[in-house]
């Protein structure tokens, strides 16, 4: 995932590698039901991939299997969430979100039940098994449905505080993440909400706005762009993709000289045509660029490879940074 | 409520039904007709649930899976006195909350259907939530014989065996009609009572307009472990002569001559039972 320079900027900029937020997920669920029976994790096959073993084993009861039908499962947790279950449907996001995205759209967002839909292994992170495996898709087709929070965690810390936060909607909640381990990007004092990016880093020469896990890769390029170049980036981490934080992002295309935008997801219809969104509406014209997986056969390899391929890594994002701020 | 009494209701209900189409531009009067004796027994004899008790975490559930035919659902609905008849004038009008399936927006209307195949994956997860509660309640829903070609039916069928759900009834408005035309023609999906046999439920046959018949299936005891599943043979259009076992009437709008015509028929069948009933 990361280079030896991207390590050793992590480590210049005092970073801790932390767990998968995978990990974080599965515990952070597993502490949660235990102080709220009404907490109900729904599998499709899935408890192994969403690190929910020992979930199961403490709660059995609040472990719902399904079986691999994913469809089903929405139902289910759209039909357990009715009742006054707090249910989570768990699964690998590629399918939760293609095969049962009827399900999602009509039994948990036109219902209005409080489902939360946690999509595992998202993006690319099963990378090396193929495009049937990727979801980057998910962000476009969920941006699109009415009545849904969408958020993206970057690290643990968001993680964590996504998944307590969807404990307590009130509303449909989908949350997606990886599986590999993450550098920590926020101290504890740090203030999450739903809706509110976090700007992890300032300056105005640019603003790299991303999501998820490539929001370290933006900020490893941050470093790198002043260690080497002496320009001061901005990154935002936009946790939440819907509802957008529409000021964090025109007051970056307000403040700072060009915009790059970073998702592990299609071009097409993520956070970066989000942003251009809001930033076109607003009437602020500045250099922008989208990253992130072209409309293209996705290029084959590991999560890794992928995310290098595409110019998701500190080495890449800074030379995008440096190219457009040359075009500017 | 006696079964001649429930029968009189039917007729008024069928009536209503085709004025509401009618007055809506749209709807499946087909379908509706044929779940109109279903409806009908559910709501006034089998299921403990009223506007009364509509907020109660222990009410008995229903999700109408085939929602398409929400027109049915609506007139049983207000007849039961979830809402004023009134309403009803507004289906399928500009800005009303009464659309053309069922809402979550019309007061007893537990979840929002219409694309087919949501129903029974829905009520597993009810029946399933009701098992951790302990609560009593049960949790039925109407399928559609064409509906059945949705594979997520046969997902939450499994399921629900898998799960013991005794909880769970599934009704199957059995009337052999879909838009395109014969079932069997467009997909099959027959044997239906061996299939759903061999995926653990326990499966009960009957006439889905005979109240006696209707009236067992839906309340004699549950297999313990087994959830149930009621073949309810219908006729498609059912209660109207000219619509009966004809196709073009699942989603066929009368015009004001075949709604007079329709009423007719309605009204006689009426006077033929207050005669019977006198």
């Amino acid at each position: 995932m990361f280079s030896p320079a991207a390590i050793a900027m992590a480590e210049k900029l005092g970073l801790q590698k932390g767990r998968a937020n995978l990990e974080v997920f599965a515990a952070t669920l597993e502490s949660l039901a235990g102080t709220d029976s009404s907490i109900v994790a729904v599998t499709s096959d899935s408890r192994g991939s969403g690190k929910l073993g020992g979930f199961a084993k403490a709660f059995p009861k609040q472990l719902v299997e399904v079986g691999i039908a994913e469809q089903n499962l929405v139902g289910v947790t759209a039909g357990l969430a009715a009742c006054g279950k707090k249910a989570f449907g768990v699964s690998p996001g590629c399918f939760l979100t293609a095969r049962s995205l009827e399900q999602i759209k009509n039994d948990i967002c036109y219902s209005d039940v409080p489902a939360a839909l946690i999509g595992i292994s998202s993006g690319v992170s099963y990378g090396a098994l193929g495009t049937t495996h990727h979801s980057l898709h998910d962000l476009a087709v969920l941006r699109a449905i009415n009545n849904l929070d969408v958020v993206v965690p970057a690290d643990n810390f968001e993680t964590r505080e996504a998944i307590r936060a969807a404990s307590q909607a009130k509303r449909p909640f989908f949350v997606r993440f990886g599986k590999a381990a993450m550098y920590g990007l926020h101290g504890e004092a740090t203030s999450f909400e739903v809706g509110r990016a976090i700007t992890v880093r300032d300056g105005t020469d640019l603003a790299f706005i991303a999501t998820g896990e490539t929001v370290i890769q933006a900020l490893l390029a941050a470093g790198e762009l002043e260690a080497r170049h002496g320009l001061a980036c901005r990154v935002i981490s936009v946790h939440t993709i819907k509802p957008l934080d529409n000021e964090a992002i025109f007051q970056a295309g307000l403040e700072c000289g060009a915009v790059i935008t970073v998702e592990e997801h299609s071009i097409h219809g993520g956070l970066g045509e989000a942003c251009a969104s809001v930033l076109l509406q607003a009437g602020v014209s500045k250099p922008f660029k989208i990253v992130g997986i072209p409309d293209e056969e996705t290029v084959t390899g590991a999560q890794a490879d992928i995310f290098r391929h595409y110019g998701i890594s500190m080495e890449g994002l800074s030379q995008t940074a440096l190219n457009l701020l040359q075009s500017a | 409520m006696k079964d001649a009494e429930l029968e009189l209701k039917a007729i008024q209900l069928r009536k209503h039904l085709l004025q509401v189409i009618v007055s809506a531009g749209a709807g499946h009067t087909g379908g509706g007709l044929s779940c109109m004796d279903i409806l009908n027994v559910l709501y006034n004899r089998v299921m403990k649930v009223s506007p009364e008790t509509f907020s109660d975490p222990d009410r008995d559930r229903y999700v109408q899976s085939k929602g398409h035919c929400v027109e049915a659902l609506y007139v049983v609905l207000s007849d039961r006195g979830f809402f004023p008849a009134g309403d009803l004038e507004t289906v399928c009008h500009y800005q009303s909350h009464y659309v053309g399936h069922p809402t979550r927006h019309i007061p007893g209307v537990e979840m929002n259907t219409g694309a087919l195949g949501h129903g029974l994956p829905i009520c597993v997860g009810m029946a399933l939530a009701a098992k951790m509660d302990d609560s009593p309640n049960r949790v039925f829903t109407l399928l559609g014989d064409g509906e059945l070609a949705e594979g997520s039916n046969w997902e939450a069928g499994l399921a629900a065996a898998h799960y013991g759900l005794d909880n769970l009834v599934a009704i199957l408005d059995h009337n052999t009609l879909q838009i395109t035309g014969h079932t069997r023609d467009v997909m099959g999906t027959e044997p239906v009572v061996e299939k759903w046999q061999a995926f653990g439920w326990d499966v009960r046959e009957v006439n889905g307009h005979d109240y006696a018949e209707l009236t067992a299936a839906l309340t004699d005891p549950a297999v313990p472990g087994r959830p149930t599943f009621v073949v309810a043979n219908t006729v498609k259009g059912k209660g109207v002569p000219f619509m009966e076992n004809v196709a073009k009437w699942h989603h066929g709008v009368p015009s004001d001559s075949e709604l007079v015509e329709a009423t007719a028929e309605l009204d006689a069948a009426l006077a033929q039972r207050l005669e019977g009933v006198e």
